[in-house]
C-alpha cells in the first residue's frame, strides 16, 4: 500500500516524439517510453529520471519500453547511464517489454549482459520486494 | 539498373535525425528492402548524423550537415558529410566502447560497421569528417546477371 502517487508526463517533438509516462510508487519510479529514443528525445529521459533520483531519493527505476519504435547508440548510453549513476546510491535499473527488433540493438550493445531485463512490470516489481 | 540519388542539407539541430531516418526509411521501402534491413539502415544513419552533429559540431545548431544517398544498380551508398572539428585519430575513435562521454557508449561506428557492407571514414582536423556506407541490396531471385 503506502502512498501511490502518479505523473504523467507528454512531451510532444511534433513527427519524431517520445512520450514518457510517469509513475511513481514508493522508491520506485516507473517510466512508460513510447516513440523514438535517439540523440534528441534522450535527453528528456536523463532529466526525467535524475529530477526524480535527485530531489525524491528514487533508488529503483523500472523502465517500460513496449512503446519504444526506434534506439540507437544515443538512446543507449541514456539507459546506460542511468544504470550507472543508480549503481552507487545503491539503486536499480530494470527494462521491461522490449519489442523485439529493439532487444537486437540492445543485444549488440551488450546492454542485456549489464541490465536486467523483465517480461514486464510486475515481474519487475515481484523480483527483489519480498527479500 | 535503376538510379536515384537524394540530397539533403540540414541544419545540425537533434530534431533533424528523425527526418533523416524518415528519408532513408522511405528509399528503403522504394528498393523493396525487408523490414529489418530498413531498421539497420535507420540505425546506421541516425548514428552518422548524430556523429557529425554531437562530434563534429559540438552540438552547435548553426553549422550544416550533408546527406547524400545514391542508388546504382544493385548498390546503396550513404554519406554524411560535416565541416566541423574533425577526427585527430580515426582508427581510435571506431574502436568499440571509445567514447569522449560517459553518457555514450561509444557504439556509434560499431552499429555502423555492423549493419552496413562498407563503412569508410575520412576526416582532417578543421575540415571535417566523411562518412561513406555503403549497403549491397539483395539480388531479388528472379533478376538476372
Amino acid at each position: 500500500m503506502g502512498s501511490t502517487e502518479m505523473i504523467s508526463t507528454e512531451i510532444n517533438l511534433g513527427g519524431m516524439d517520445l512520450n514518457l509516462e510517469k509513475k511513481i510508487e514508493r522508491l520506485t519510479l516507473l517510466l512508460r517510453l513510447d516513440g523514438e529514443l535517439d540523440m534528441h528525445t534522450a535527453s528528456m529521459v536523463r532529466q526525467a529520471i535524475d529530477i526524480e533520483i535527485e530531489k525524491r531519493g528514487i533508488r529503483r527505476v523500472i523502465l517500460n519500453l513496449q512503446g519504444v519504435q526506434f534506439v540507437d547508440s544515443s538512446g543507449l548510453g541514456v539507459i546506460l547511464g542511468r544504470y550507472k549513476k543508480l549503481l552507487p546510491l545503491g539503486g536499480k535499473l530494470k527494462i521491461t517489454n522490449v519489442p523485439p527488433h529493439i532487444y537486437k540493438i540492445m543485444e549488440l550493445s551488450g546492454l542485456p549482459k549489464i541490465i536486467n531485463f523483465y517480461l514486464d512490470e510486475a515481474h519487475a516489481y515481484e523480483e527483489g520486494r519480498g527479500a | 539498373m535503376k538510379t536515384n540519388q537524394l540530397i539533403l542539407t540540414f541544419s545540425s539541430i537533434s530534431e533533424n535525425v528523425g527526418i533523416t531516418r524518415l528519408l532513408i526509411a522511405s528509399v528503403g521501402a522504394q528498393l523493396d528492402l525487408s523490414l529489418n534491413d530498413i531498421e539497420e539502415l535507420k540505425v546506421a544513419v541516425s548514428e552518422a548524423v548524430s556523429n557529425a552533429i554531437i562530434h563534429g559540431y559540438k552540438n552547435d545548431p548553426n553549422h550544416i550537415v550533408y546527406l547524400d544517398l545514391e542508388i546504382t544498380g544493385d548498390t546503396l551508398k550513404i554519406v554524411v558529410k560535416d565541416e566541423g572539428c574533425g577526427i585527430s585519430d580515426v582508427e581510435q575513435a571506431m574502436q568499440p566502447a571509445y567514447s569522449t562521454d560517459p553518457e555514450r557508449m561509444g557504439l556509434g561506428f560499431v552499429f555502423m560497421q555492423s549493419f552496413m557492407d562498407e563503412l569508410q571514414v575520412d576526416s582532417a582536423l578543421e575540415v571535417g569528417t566523411t562518412v561513406t556506407m555503403i549497403k549491397h541490396l539483395k539480388q531479388t531471385p528472379t533478376a538476372s546477371h
